[in-house]
C-alpha cells in the first residue's frame, strides 16, 4: 500500500485502452457479482460526488434490495461551482462512464439507467446519445438487459443532491427528501435507486480494469486511488488534472499556483477555504471534501468578496424549503455586509459563526449543512478582510 | 409490525418500528414543538423546529420525519437543542412581518407562541422580510399575506393531498421561495375552491378568511336596518371552543342569546333551510328517478349529487365542467335562507326587503364566495349580505363584551327558526344523505326508514367514501315505479374523495343513484371557517355533538317540521313548483382548470 503525501500526476482514467469497446464490462461480468463488489470494497474507492461514501458498500446494499424494478442513476448535474471534470469525462471517455453504470446494473440487477445531465450540458446530448446507442448494441451481444436514457436537468444546483434529483426526475419541484429512507431503499418512483457521480462510475470501471490491488496502490490509507481535480482561479494551469490522492496543499500550490497564492478553496463552495498558513499541514481530501473542485486565490483577491459571492450563491440556490438554510444563508450574507458597513459590530461575526453551526446541525440536506465550511474557514482566517 | 424500544429523556418507551421520534415522545407525554407538522398531512420536515439530539450523532434530527431509532437515546431538551430551536424561531421571526398586534391571528398563532416560549429576541438578526409585499384580497373568501408566511407548506399539502385542487404551490427557490398560485395569479382567478382548509391549517396569519364582521356591526348599529342572523348546524357544536368550553360542547341556547344581545333583530336557524333543502332535493331525486326509470329520458343525469357545499360546487365547475348536470339544482341551505329572508319572511313580517340585512354564520370560507356569486339575487336583492365564519362570530361575541358562559339559553325566533334533527345532521359528513333518506323513504312508502331510531349508521363515519343500498318495498301507489328498486347511495367528504367519485362518473362506472359530497374532511364540522386548530380528534368530538343534538330533537324528519309544512301551504305550494324554481334552485358555470 502506498502512502503518498507527495503530489503525483497519474494517468489512469483517461489512459488509452487497447481492447475492444466494452471488453471491461464483458470481463467484469465473467468474474461475477460478489467478486466485483469485493474488489470495489477492497479498492477503497469512495464516491466522487462530494460525500465520499464507500462505493462498494453502496453497491452491495443496493444488490441486497429485493425489488425487481431498480434504477441506476449517473449524477451528471455537476453544479458545484468550480467543478468541470464530469464534463471532460463525458466528452472524452463516455464509454468508461457507461461501463461503470453497466457494471453497477449487472451487480445490482437493475434494468434501467439514467444519466441526469446538467442543463448547461445539453450540447453534449447528441454525442452522448450516439455512445448510448453503441452501448445498447454491445449490451445486447453480451446479454445484459440494461437500458440507459438521458434526463436533462433544469439548472438548479440543489438538484445535484440525490433526492432532489430524483424528485426532479419525477416531475416534481427539486426539493431534497427526508432521509431515511435513502434512495437505495426508496428512490425514483419509490424503487431502489443507486445514485453515483460520473467520476465514480468511471473509476469503478478502472478498478475492474486494473484490479483492486493496483488501484489501491495509489493514494493514502484514507484516500485510495487517483482523483480528477478541477483547477481554477489564479492558476497558470487551469483545467482538469488527475492526481494521486493525499498531497499536501503546499505541494499542490507549488505546482498549480501562480507564486502568490493566498488561499485555496477545496471541495467547491461547499468545501473549505485553506489559508496560506495551513498549506503545509493540510492534505487534500482529508477533513475537506472529495469533489475535486479547487479554486486558487492570490493576494489580489478580497476574501470578503469571495465569501460574499459564495453566500449570494447559497441564498439563491437553497431550495428554500427548510428554515435554517433558506433564512440562514440570507442572514449570513446580510450579516457580513452589515459588519463591513459598520451597521453591526465586529462581534456579530461570532453570532454568525454560531448561526452557521446551527445550520450545519439542523438543515435538511447537504447544501444547508455545508455552508458553515467555507463561512467559518474564511471568516476565521481572514477576519480583518471581513471588517475593514 | 415489530416493536422497538428506545429512551427519550431517560425514559424507556416501546413503539412499533417506523414510528417517528415525535410520535414516540407524544406517547410518554414529552412535548416537542412543531410548526410544519399537521397530523392530517404527510410529513414535511421543513421547519426544523422539532429537532432533537440523538446520542452520538452530531447532527440534530427532525423528530417529525425521523423514525425512532432502536436502542438509541434521544434527548429533547438539551442546551444544543434549545439553542438550535431558538435560532430557528429567531430566523423565522426575522423573515416575518411582526406586526402581531394588528394581525387577525394575534393570540392564536403558532409562531407567536413559539417566539414567546423561546423568548426570542426580535433584534438578534437583521430583518430579511421582503419589502412591498401586498396582501391578495382579490378573493371573496380568502386573503393571502405573504409577509406572514413561514413556508411550512401546510397549505400546499392541504390543497394537494386532502383536496386534490393544487391551487397553491411552492414557487421560486432560495431567498425568493414562496407559496404561489399558478403564474402568481390573484386568488380569485385560479382554481381555488375557497374551501378554506388551508386557512384552517395555516399556523400564522398568512392565510385568513376575508372578514365581513365590521359590515355586520355597522348594519346592527343602523336603526333603519333589520338584521336577520342564521347559524349553520355545525357552528353550535364548535363555537364553544373559542369561548372557554371543551371541544364537543354544544352551545346552541347561549349562541342564540348572544346574537340577540349583540343586537340582531331576528335570530333564525339555517337548519330550517336545511330541512327545506331536503324536501326540494328529495323531490328532485324522485323526479329524476322517474324520468330515468319510467320515461327513459336520456337528458336527465344520474347519479344526482348534492350541492350544499359551495367549495364542492366550485370544484366540480373547475374540474368536471362537462358533468354539471349531475349536480342537484337546489341552492344550499344558506342561499335558500337568504332568498326567503327577503321574500317570504319580509312579506310575513311586513318589512321592506331592502331594509333587511341577511347574515349567515357558517363553518365555511366558501360560503362567503357563494353569497357573492352574481346569480345569487333571486329575491331582487343580494340574497345573503354577509357570510361570517365561526371564528369571526366568536370574535364578535368577545367584542360585544358578553360573558358567554353565563348567558341564559335562548330559543330561535319564528318564522324560519324551527328545525328538525334531520336539518342538524347536515353538519356532519353523511348527514344530508341520512336526512334525505329519512324523508324520501317516508314519502315513498309512508313508513319510517327501517333503521333503529332513524339512525342510518352506514352513511356515518370517517371513511373517505361510504355507501349504502336500500331496497324500496311496499311503496305507496303513486311511487309504484320504485317498487323493488335498490337505491345505491354514496357519501364522500374531502375533495380528494370527491374526485374519486367524479372519476367514476366520468368513466361511466358509477353505481350510485344519489351521492352526497362535502368539500371539507368530516363535513361542515371540519369546515375551513371552524375554530383553529381542527384535527381528527376534534372533528370526532364535534360530530358526536351533532348526533347528540339530533337525538335531542323532538322531530327528526324534515317533512314533519311544522314551519316547513306551513311554508308549502302558505307560500311555496309544492316542492319543485313555480316559486321554488324561481327562489330555491340555481344553475352552474363551467370554469377553467388552473
Ligand atoms: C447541494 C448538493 C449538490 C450536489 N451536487 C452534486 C452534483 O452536481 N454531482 C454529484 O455527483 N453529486 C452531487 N451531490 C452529491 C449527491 O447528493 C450524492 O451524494 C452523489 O451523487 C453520490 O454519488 P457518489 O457516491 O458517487 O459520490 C450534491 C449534494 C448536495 C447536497
Ligand atoms: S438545506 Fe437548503 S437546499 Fe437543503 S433542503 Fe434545506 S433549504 Fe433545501
Amino acid at each position: 500500500m502506498a502512502n503518498n503525501n507527495k503530489l503525483r500526476k497519474v494517468d489512469i482514467i483517461f489512459s488509452a485502452y487497447p481492447g475492444n469497446p466494452y471488453d471491461i464490462l464483458k470481463n467484469a461480468i465473467q468474474r461475477g457479482k460478489n467478486e466485483i463488489i469485493d474488489d470495489l470494497i477492497e479498492s477503497g474507492l469512495r464516491g466522487r460526488g462530494g460525500a465520499g461514501f464507500l462505493t462498494g458498500y453502496k453497491w452491495r446494499f443496493m444488490a441486497q434490495q429485493k425489488e425487481t424494478e431498480k434504477y441506476v442513476i449517473c449524477n451528471a448535474d455537476e453544479g458545484e461551482p468550480g467543478t468541470f471534470k464530469d464534463r471532460k469525462l463525458l466528452v472524452e471517455v463516455p464509454r468508461r462512464v457507461i461501463t461503470g453504470m453497466a457494471i453497477a446494473a449487472y451487480v445490482t440487477d437493475s434494468k434501467y439507467g439514467v444519466i441526469y445531465l446538467r442543463a448547461e450540458y445539453a450540447y453534449l446530448i447528441a454525442d452522448l446519445q450516439k455512445e448510448i446507442d453503441i452501448f445498447q448494441e454491445a449490451a445486447k451481444k453480451i446479454g445484459l438487459d440494461f437500458t440507459i436514457e438521458i434526463f436533462r436537468g433544469a439548472g438548479a444546483y440543489v438538484c445535484g443532491e440525490e433526492t432532489a434529483l430524483i424528485e426532479s426526475m419525477e416531475g416534481k419541484r427539486g426539493e431534497p427528501r427526508n432521509k431515511p429512507p435513502y434512495p437505495i431503499q426508496s428512490g425514483y418512483l419509490g424503487k431502489p435507486t443507486l445514485v453515483n457521480n460520473v467520476e465514480t462510475f468511471a473509476s469503478a470501471a478502472m478498478v475492474c480494469r486494473f484490479g483492486a490491488e493496483t488501484y489501491k496502490s495509489y493514494g493514502t490509507d484514507d484516500q485510495h486511488g487517483s482523483k480528477l481535480f478541477s483547477i481554477s482561479g489564479d492558476s497558470p494551469k487551469e483545467g482538469v488534472h488527475e492526481l494521486e490522492l493525499g498531497m499536501k496543499i503546499s505541494d499542490f500550490v507549488q505546482e498549480f499556483g501562480d507564486g502568490d497564492t493566498k488561499a485555496v478553496q477545496v471541495g467547491g463552495v461547499a468545501g473549505f477555504c485553506i489559508p496560506r498558513k495551513n498549506f503545509e499541514t493540510s492534505i487534500i481530501g482529508e477533513g475537506n471534501t472529495t469533489g475535486g473542485a479547487t479554486m486558487i486565490f492570490n493576494s489580489t483577491r478580497s476574501m470578503y468578496n469571495v465569501l460574499h459571492n459564495y453566500l449570494e450563491f447559497f441564498a439563491e440556490e437553497s431550495c428554500g424549503q427548510c428554515t435554517p438554510c433558506r433564512i440562514g444563508t440570507q442572514q449570513l450574507l446580510k450579516g457580513i455586509e452589515a459588519v463591513k458597513s459598520g451597521e453591526k459590530p465586529e462581534s456579530y461575526l461570532q453570532d454568525l459563526i454560531k448561526l452557521s453551526r446551527t445550520m450545519k446541525v439542523t438543515s435538511k440536506c447537504g447544501l444547508g449543512q455545508s455552508v458553515t465550511n467555507s463561512f467559518v474557514s474564511i471568516v476565521e482566517n481572514f477576519k480583518e478582510e471581513m471588517i475593514y | 409490525m415489530s416493536m422497538i424500544s428506545l429512551k427519550i429523556d431517560g425514559q424507556l418507551v416501546e413503539v412499533e418500528s417506523g414510528t417517528t421520534i415525535l410520535e414516540a415522545a407524544k406517547k410518554i407525554n414529552v412535548n416537542i414543538p412543531t410548526l410544519c407538522h399537521h397530523e392530517d398531512l404527510c410529513v414535511a420536515g421543513n421547519c426544523r423546529v422539532c429537532v432533537v439530539e440523538v446520542k452520538g450523532r452530531e447532527r440534530l434530527e427532525a423528530s417529525c420525519s425521523t423514525p425512532a431509532p432502536e436502542g438509541m437515546e434521544i434527548w429533547t431538551n438539551t442546551a444544543r437543542v434549545r439553542n438550535a430551536r431558538q435560532d430557528i424561531v429567531s430566523l423565522l421571526v426575522s423573515e416575518h412581518n411582526t406586526q402581531c398586534t394588528t394581525c387577525y391571528r394575534n393570540t392564536n398563532c403558532e409562531l407567536q407562541n413559539l417566539a414567546a416560549e423561546y423568548n426570542v429576541d426580535g433584534n438578534r438578526y437583521l430583518s430579511v422580510l421582503k419589502p412591498g409585499i401586498k396582501v391578495d384580497t382579490s378573493s371573496w373568501s380568502i386573503e393571502k399575506d405573504d409577509s406572514k408566511c413561514i413556508r411550512c407548506q401546510r397549505c400546499v399539502r392541504t390543497c394537494a393531498e386532502l383536496q386534490h385542487v393544487n391551487a397553491l404551490t411552492a414557487s421560486h427557490k432560495g431567498k425568493d421561495m414562496k407559496i404561489s398560485t399558478f403564474l402568481d395569479l390573484p386568488f380569485n382567478e385560479v382554481v381555488c375552491t375557497n374551501c378554506g382548509q388551508c386557512v384552517n391549517r395555516c399556523p400564522t396569519g398568512a392565510l385568513t378568511e376575508r372578514r365581513y364582521f365590521n359590515q355586520v356591526w355597522e348594519a346592527i348599529g343602523d336603526p333603519t336596518k333589520h338584521v336577520v342572523m342564521n347559524t349553520a348546524p355545525s357552528v353550535r357544536v364548535a363555537l364553544g371552543e373559542m369561548l372557554g368550553y371543551e371541544v364537543g360542547h354544544r352551545v346552541t341556547g347561549k349562541m342564540v342569546t348572544a346574537m340577540r344581545k349583540m343586537g340582531a333583530d331576528s335570530v333564525l336557524d339555517t337548519d330550517f333551510a336545511a330541512d327545506l333543502t331536503i324536501i326540494e332535493e328529495g323531490n328532485e331525486l324522485l323526479t329524476r328517478l322517474k324520468k330515468v326509470l319510467v320515461d327513459k329520458d336520456q337528458s336527465v343525469k344520474l347519479p344526482m349529487i348534492t350541492s350544499c357545499s359551495p367549495g364542492w360546487v366550485k370544484f366540480i365547475e373547475h374540474m368536471f365542467p362537462n358533468h354539471l348536470g349531475h349536480l342537484s339544482t337546489c341552492k344550499s341551505p344558506q342561499q335558500m335562507f337568504g332568498t326567503l329572508s327577503k321574500t317570504y319572511y319580509a312579506e310575513q313580517k311586513g318589512i321592506d326587503p331592502k331594509d333587511i340585512v341577511s347574515v349567515a354564520i357558517m363553518p365555511c370560507a366558501a360560503k362567503k364566495y357563494e353569497a357573492n356569486r352574481p346569480e345569487m339575487n333571486d329575491s331582487g336583492y343580494r340574497d345573503i349580505d354577509a357570510g361570517l365564519t365561526t371564528r369571526e362570530f366568536g370574535l364578535m361575541i368577545k367584542q360585544a363584551g358578553l360573558d358567554f358562559k353565563n348567558l341564559p339559553d335562548g330559543a330561535f325566533d319564528s318564522i324560519m327558526g324551527e328545525s328538525t334533527g334531520a336539518g342538524v345532521i347536515f353538519g356532519a359528513t353523511g348527514g344530508v344523505m341520512e336526512a334525505a333518506l329519512r324523508t324520501a323513504y317516508a314519502v315513498v312508502t309512508g313508513r319510517s326508514v327501517p333503521f333503529e331510531n332513524l339512525n342510518i349508521t352506514a352513511v356515518r363515519g370517517t371513511d373517505g367514501i361510504r355507501e349504502a343500498s336500500i331496497k324500496v318495498e311496499n311503496c305507496l301507489p303513486e311511487w309504484s315505479f320504485l317498487e323493488g328498486v335498490v337505491l345505491n347511495v354514496g357519501v364522500a367528504h374531502g375533495l380528494k374523495n370527491a374526485r374519486i367519485i367524479m372519476d367514476q362518473i366520468a368513466a361511466g362506472t358509477s353505481k350510485y343513484h344519489f351521492i352526497e359530497v362535502m368539500a371539507c374532511p368530516g363535513g361542515c364540522i371540519g369546515g375551513g371557517g371552524q375554530p383553529i386548530p381542527t384535527n381528527a380528534e376534534i372533528r370526532a368530538k364535534r360530530t358526536a355533538a351533532i348526533y347528540e343534538e339530533d337525538m335531542g330533537k323532538p322531530i327528526r324528519m324534515s317533512h314533519e317540521n311544522p314551519e316547513i309544512v306551513k311554508i308549502y301551504e302558505e307560500y311555496l305550494h309544492e316542492p319543485l313548483g313555480h316559486k321554488s324554481h324561481k327562489l330555491l334552485h340555481t344553475h352552474y358555470t363551467p370554469r377553467n382548470r388552473y
